[in-house]
């Protein structure tokens, strides 16, 4: 029900003193899931296949895309604005109808999960805004993430805080108050609270300075390094190949190349058309 | 000049009743604070629901009074409140579930919400008309010790020629809403589900992915708007007397209490209350008596009184409109106005 088209338009949904301005949620918490399968033998650890889909009832964004990540490996997802990157990580993490293709995470087929589900079933995302409880301290941010844990939480939180020994000074601050950087930070420890199998992050260092995310992508490493699969999407192409040991250039949402960081670097065509000559 | 018997006086007819009168819109103005932070929109039917959980309070008083049961010295109600409680929040999570959860389901714009509202107040203000022994009547179920500090009792003790009376409602307000509003932030800051609840606030999308379950979150918001519905209302009988249509005039200065505190912020809704009600008696209270004390050799024509009682709603009004015009965010940061 969109506000345009109706005969009052938005009347009276801009007076706060009646009307909270804050945004509703945009996902449907009401979608139950369906039933999960074995993956079969062979099907990487985490993978969304040939998949065919966009939102709602719009027309398909994403054509035919494979993405997959390996145990212990970096995989990124790049391409020129508007490819359906973000869409694309979306489609894995259940936020869209897939009309094609089937998302499989740790040998189980968990096409038919819905977002909620799917954080149970061991996947870690970090949305690209709005990934943060902005009134609520950065512990209190760290303990929302670990909402469906019920056992002992503190030695997760001292990993988190490891990692990230800036925001481990402001835990007591509301996260809102924080630098884009810090904030980011948060978000991805939040997502770490609940010990994920899988880390998707969607464009981490999007309006953060150069410095912060050179800081970030180490950070990223690190936490690839210590043995978590870490799925993201990148605007700056060059550094994220850098690192990726798998990536996914998408073009207007199929894949139009796959390789290692390094072979697509090399590759005349990525090169000329997403990396600046 | 007597400023003992001034400051008596004051006590008497403007500080203790306003306290008691704030504390009881205090406890409005957190239930209209906490719906509209966390379901998005302000709730008109609140003054009706409060009339509802006062109705409900008083048929269980009178049924206990029935059985023979008082609680001694304090009114019987406080007893009944959990009574009053429990059938409140069922009607309400009925409401939700017929009225308001269809509109969330289709994600309606906030404003619908708000005119959905509308209608509750109006069917939960014939529902409250249509209990036994309800109906339109004026009636006063406070029962027990009438004051803890008496006038002469006081006028003795003292020597003053000013006396001063301390209602057991008057006390037991402030002592309820003291104990309510310290649970509540206990529970928000401290409990899981009051985090949650906050989470939920902030972030609808983020807070559903961490797995906090909407619909729960929804459910324990109204359950705790009922209580503070049913408390606030009951309160305010207690202290006043009970009519269904004074509920729904009450709904004014609640709003203005959660607007000036500042929408969506829960402490501003507490000092909000209190500005409004101290406002509304000191501008219609009239002064001429403590003026008297202070300033002996000074006649004035007339009561000393900025406007007569029945304008005391324009307070609110006159309140609102000089935040929105120079605070619109409230005078505890909450939602811009």
């Amino acid at each position: 029900m969109s506000d345009a088209d109706q005969p009052f338009g938005n009347r009276g949904n801009r007076d706060a003193s009646i009307v909270n301005p804050r945004p509703g949620g945009s996902i449907d918490g009401t979608r139950k899931s369906g039933p999960t399968g074995a993956a079969g033998s062979g099907t990487p650890f985490l993978i969304g296949e040939n998949m065919t889909g966009g939102y709602g009832r719009g027309p398909d964004i994403l054509h035919d895309c494979t993405i997959a990540v390996e145990q212990g490996e970096i995989a990124v997802i790049v391409g020129p604005n508007g490819a359906g990157k973000s869409t694309a990580m979306k489609a894995v993490f259940g936020m869209l109808d897939l009309r094609k293709g089937r998302v499989c995470l740790n040998g189980q087929d968990i096409t038919a999960l819905n977002p909620q589900d799917r954080v149970k079933a061991g996947m870690g995302f970090v949305p690209q805004v709005n990934n943060i409880f902005p009134s609520m301290t950065v512990e209190e941010n760290l303990e929302m993430g670990a909402f469906i844990r019920d056992d002992d939480i503190r030695q997760t939180m001292e990993q988190v805080y490891d990692l990230f020994p800036a925001v481990a000074e402001k835990r007591k601050q509301a996260a809102g108050e924080l630098s884009g950087g810090q904030r980011q930070q948060v978000a991805v420890g939040r997502a770490l609270m609940t010990r994920p199998s899988v880390l998707m992050l969607d464009e981490p260092t999007a309006g953060v300075s150069p410095i912060v995310m050179d800081e970030l992508f180490d950070r990223i490493i690190a936490i690839a390094r210590g043995g978590l699969p870490v799925l993201m999407v990148e605007q700056n192409a060059q550094q994220a190949m850098n690192i990726a040991d798998k990536a996914y250039v998408l073009v207007q949402g199929a894949n139009a190349h796959t390789g290692t960081g390094k072979e697509l670097m090399a590759n005349d065509e990525v090169r000329r058309t997403f990396l600046g000559g | 000049m007597d400023i003992l018997n001034a400051l008596v006086a004051f006590l008497n007819f403007v500080f203790i009743p306003a306290a008691a009168y704030g504390a009881q819109l205090a406890l409005g103005a957190l239930g209209v604070t906490l719906i509209y932070g966390i379901l998005r929109f302000s709730n008109f039917a609140h003054g009706d629901t409060m009339a509802f959980g006062t109705a409900a309070t008083i048929l269980a008083t009178w049924g206990l009074q029935g059985l023979g049961i008082t609680a001694g010295p304090l009114p019987t109600a406080l007893l009944a409140l959990p009574v009053g409680i429990a059938v409140t929040a069922a009607v309400v999570l009925g409401t939700d579930r017929i009225v308001y959860r269809f509109y969330r389901a289709r994600r309606a714009a906030p404003i619908i919400l708000v005119m959905a509202s509308v209608g509750v107040m109006f069917v939960m203000n014939g529902l409250t008309r249509m209990l036994p022994g309800i109906g339109v009547n004026e009636i006063r179920f406070a029962d027990g010790a009438r004051f803890v500090i008496e006038v002469r009792s006081f006028r003795e003790w003292s020597g003053l020629t000013e006396g001063l009376a301390l209602k057991t409602t008057q006390a037991l307000t402030l002592v309820v809403a003291v104990l309510v509003v310290w649970a509540l932030f206990r529970f928000l800051n401290r409990t899981k589900s009051g985090k949650a609840m906050r989470a939920y606030s902030d972030n609808e999308d983020l807070a559903l992915l961490s797995g906090i379950d909407p619909e729960r979150v929804v459910r324990l918001t109204w359950i705790i708007a009922a209580a503070l519905m049913t408390i606030a209302g009951t309160l305010y009988g207690l202290d006043k007397s009970f009519k269904a249509f004074n509920y729904f005039q009450i709904l004014l200065p609640i709003f203005a209490a959660a607007i000036v505190g500042g929408l969506g912020n829960p402490l501003g809704a507490i000092a909000g209350g209190f500005v409004v009600a101290f406002s509304e008696v000191a501008v219609t209270y009239p002064w001429v008596k403590v003026a008297g004390y202070l300033f002996p050799g000074w006649q004035p024509d007339g009561l000393l009184q900025l406007l007569s009682t029945e304008y005391k709603f324009a307070v609110s009004f006159v309140i609102l409109i000089i935040v929105l015009l120079f605070k619109p965010t409230g005078l505890f940061s909450g939602k811009s106005v």
